[in-house]
């Protein structure tokens, strides 16, 4: 098991109600990760859940699905970006 | 020069004076190209909800890095000197300024090309997000496809909205 901090933006923050926590996860990708959490029903399986179009970030950079877990790592959730 | 090339702020920003900055004490720069985007009052067209007012939402840290390393891509790919991008958060309304993207360089081609290519960056890369407030509610602004394409004009995949 480690141990990362979770962080959650725009809508995806509105749906979980918070603006992040810390859990345990056994899960070695980001994806892995995210099909965990949906697992947990609700508010993640609303807020993650298939059809849901969600980004992802490791340790602040934009990342794919499949980009490896370590111990300690910020993962962020949210939506498409819609800045500038 | 010896500024900070990116800041994230709630106040406005003086176009005039930022490119004051950005090129007045380089000699070698011939042409200052500048993008400010501003928020509309109606977002589809004219035939959109009236946009009453906005709020932008960042990622505090990942903003920041994820746009140095947009700038250092643009200070790869193109012939420039300096380059300074100010983004707006918080609460604005239709006619405020929302960001600026300026380049130096010593003719304007560069410039010019280094100033699209960093918004086209921006606009799928960057973490904000747009929540628009109308007469009829609140909305989060929907990611384009269009965006998408606009980036990868420049050979990269953005895979934001699409």
């Amino acid at each position: 098991m480690k141990k990362v901090q979770l962080r959650y933006f725009a809508s995806v923050r509105e749906s979980m109600g918070r603006g992040g926590e810390e859990r345990q996860t056994a899960a070695e990708s980001l994806v892995a990760l995210r099909d965990e959490l949906i697992a947990l029903g609700e508010p993640y399986a609303q807020a993650l859940g298939a059809g849901k179009a969600v980004r992802m970030a490791l340790d602040q950079v934009m990342a794919d699905g499949d980009a490896p877990l370590r111990e300690g790592a910020e993962v962020a959730f949210f939506p498409p970006v819609t800045g500038g | 020069m010896g500024g900070p090339r990116v800041s994230i702020q709630t106040a406005d920003f003086d176009v005039a004076a930022e490119l004051e900055a950005l090129r007045r004490h380089d000699h070698r720069v011939g042409a200052v190209c500048s993008f400010v985007g501003t928020v509309r009052k109606a977002n589809e067209g004219n035939n959109g909800p009236q946009v009453l007012s906005m709020e932008l939402e960042h990622y505090p840290g990942m903003t920041e890095k994820a746009i140095e390393a947009m700038i250092d891509e643009a200070q790869r790919r193109f012939d420039i000197f300096a380059a300074r991008v100010v983004h707006r958060v918080g609460l604005l309304l239709p006619g405020d300024q929302i960001v600026l993207a300026a380049v130096t360089s010593s003719h304007r081609g560069q410039s010019f090309q280094a100033c699209e290519f960093l918004m086209d960056y921006l606009k799928t890369q960057a973490p904000f997000w747009k929540k628009e407030r109308t007469p009829q509610g609140e909305q989060w602004v929907d990611a384009r496809v269009s965006d998408d394409a606009a980036l990868a004009r420049w050979g990269i995949r953005a895979g934001n909205a699409g």
